[in-house]
């Protein structure tokens, strides 16, 4: 018990050092309360962008169900969030590892502000933003899988990985006495928890699942591209939300974060495009959109710390190594990650939290640190080892996870289901009609 | 009796309608089409991964006739089509064996016009 007091108390100081503002009493300041609910907002229509963005990219038997698993998980996730989701990620610390569950349930979660997390913002408020996060990390994984998973599985599957993978990690991360924050790795807005932890995920499920009947050659091409550059925007619009919100107030810092991550993704798409010139005769759409969500997954963990000058080359970074990914490293190996949720969340999140090692500045940002270029080496291999971690946990109990619900309930549709599509077979319901 | 067939291009399609509404064949049924000929089509690249089937978007007419109009209908439809180019698409003619207008239940040569 009081090992536990003097640990609080250890925690508390590093914190107060580390972020002065939190060395007042806690009161609840009204601009900020109202840029953190209007940010929560903007965060949860990422998940209906993301069902567009993706949803655009598969054939058109199986639009309903790449719509219906977003909009599931917008309900699911909400739910085991404050039943017990938000306890285990920040509710008291259990040896840096997780939350315990005293805050289950909503319990001690009120509308006074928790100064450790958000001292001028109701804890509530804090709670319901970070809710929109748990709800889409596990969105973004069924890029790998769509077009072929059962959806009772993937239900089951969703939820497991909400509480067993997303959870915890978040808790390393972002919790008073999580390891990795303690370990002084810096994660803005989720470059770690939510892009890398659900990119590396959806590579693992590409994996078990194994490909779509007729990948490579005979998948036709996306149904709907104008959906997927629909989707993309409001990701885009929704992501200032993701990262300006992430100041936890409406100050220079939120302003800082909102400009780098639009100056990133405009970089990124950019050069996606650019890329696109070069190496394919031709600037597409759908590589103008995945340059600028790529960037969008860069600056996530960077745009709190970095300099709007740095973002641009965060950016064009990003879209260089993940153009790369998707055009090559992936036939190369042969995985199905159908719409490339490893390829640009995955590798762009490991991008942009190394990026993060690199550019950081004190001078944007003192309760940051200083990265490589800014005289702090230490920075770089710091976020590295946040990468590792997260990489490794990620992946093998994903890998477990799925390998037990395949044989539980058993991961893929049949078949002919695959054949017929997934919105007739899983939901009885088709998106378009042929005939009036 | 003659059942037409023909492929154009889907630009064409204004000007090989007003070419029929001139030489008095006003019953047509039009649809969209893909295909290929000689012209082959253009193949479409998703993040770096080159789409194999490569079809071009075209329209299609289907025309039945009576004799007397094979050649008007032929015409008028070669007349508004014609650019030159490769790819302005192909008119093909075939028997038809019986016709029936659902409304009146007249058939043949009756029911066509």
């Amino acid at each position: 018990m009081n090992l536990k007091k003097i640990g609080l108390l250890l925690g508390g100081l590093m914190l107060s050092m580390a972020i002065p503002a939190f060395a007042q009493a806690p009161t609840v300041d009204t601009g900020d309360t109202a840029w953190v609910l209007v940010s929560a907002a903007l965060v949860l229509m990422m998940t209906p962008a993301l069902a567009f963005f993706y949803g655009g990219l598969v054939r058109k038997k199986n639009m309903l169900s790449v719509l219906m698993q977003c909009f599931f998980l917008m309900c699911l996730i909400t739910l085991q969030w404050v039943v017990f989701g938000y306890s285990l990620s920040f509710g008291p610390d259990i040896k840096g590892w997780i939350g315990s569950l005293a805050w289950a349930g909503m319990h001690g979660v009120g509308l006074e502000p928790y100064a450790d997390y958000s001292a001028t913002v109701p804890h509530q408020a804090f709670m319901i933003y970070q809710c929109m996060f748990a709800v889409i990390t596990p969105g973004l994984i069924l890029g790998a899988f769509a077009e072929r998973m059962k959806f009772s599985s993937f239900v089951v599957f969703s939820f497991l990985w909400a509480a067993i993978v997303y959870d915890p990690v978040c808790h390393w991360v972002w919790a008073v006495g999580g390891f990795l924050r303690k370990s002084g790795a810096l994660d803005f807005a989720g470059g770690t928890v939510v892009h890398i932890n659900a990119g590396v995920a959806a590579l693992a499920s590409a994996l078990v699942l194994g490909r779509r009947k007729g990948f490579p050659a005979r998948i036709s091409p996306p149904h709907n591209l104008p959906f997927a550059v629909l989707g993309a925007g409001l990701l885009w619009v929704g992501w200032f939300g993701f990262n300006g919100g992430s100041a936890l107030g409406a100050n220079g810092l939120a302003a800082n974060a909102f400009v780098t991550t639009h100056v990133a993704a405009a970089a990124a798409g950019l050069t996606w495009a650019m890329l696109d010139w070069k190496f394919n005769a031709h600037p597409t759409m759908l590589g103008k959109i995945t340059g600028a969500v790529g960037g969008l997954v860069a600056i996530t963990p960077a745009a709190g710390f970095v300099s709007v000058i740095d973002a641009i080359w965060i950016g064009i970074g990003v879209s260089v190594i993940c153009y790369f990914a998707v055009a090559f490293l992936k036939p190369k190996f042969g995985y199905d990650d159908s719409l490339d949720a490893f390829g640009v969340h995955g590798i762009g999140g490991m991008w942009g939290a190394i990026a993060t090692g690199l550019w950081a500045q004190k001078a944007i940002n003192p309760a940051g640190a200083d990265g490589f270029f800014y005289g702090n080496p230490a920075l770089l291999f710091i976020q590295i080892k946040a990468v590792v971690v997260t990489i490794v946990y990620s992946f093998v109990v994903s890998f477990i996870l799925l390998k037990i619900v395949d044989m539980v309930l058993g991961l893929r549709v049949s078949e002919r289901d695959e054949r017929i599509g997934l919105d007739l077979t899983q939901h009885r319901e088709s998106a378009y009609t042929m005939i009036d | 009796m003659k059942y037409i067939v023909a492929i154009i291009q889907p630009d064409k399609l204004d000007e090989v309608l007003q070419e029929l509404e001139q030489s008095e064949i006003h019953l047509v049924t039009v649809s969209p089409v893909m295909g290929r000929g000689r012209q082959r089509g253009i193949s479409e690249v998703y993040r770096s991964h080159k789409e194999a089937g490569s079809l071009l978007k075209k329209t299609k007419l289907e025309i039945a006739v009576n004799d007397t109009f094979v050649k008007a209908a032929v015409d008028a439809i070669i007349k508004g089509a014609k650019t030159g180019e490769i790819g302005d698409g192909k008119i093909f003619v075939l028997d038809l064996e019986q016709c029936v207008r659902i409304r009146t239940g007249e058939q043949s040569t009756a029911a066509i016009g």
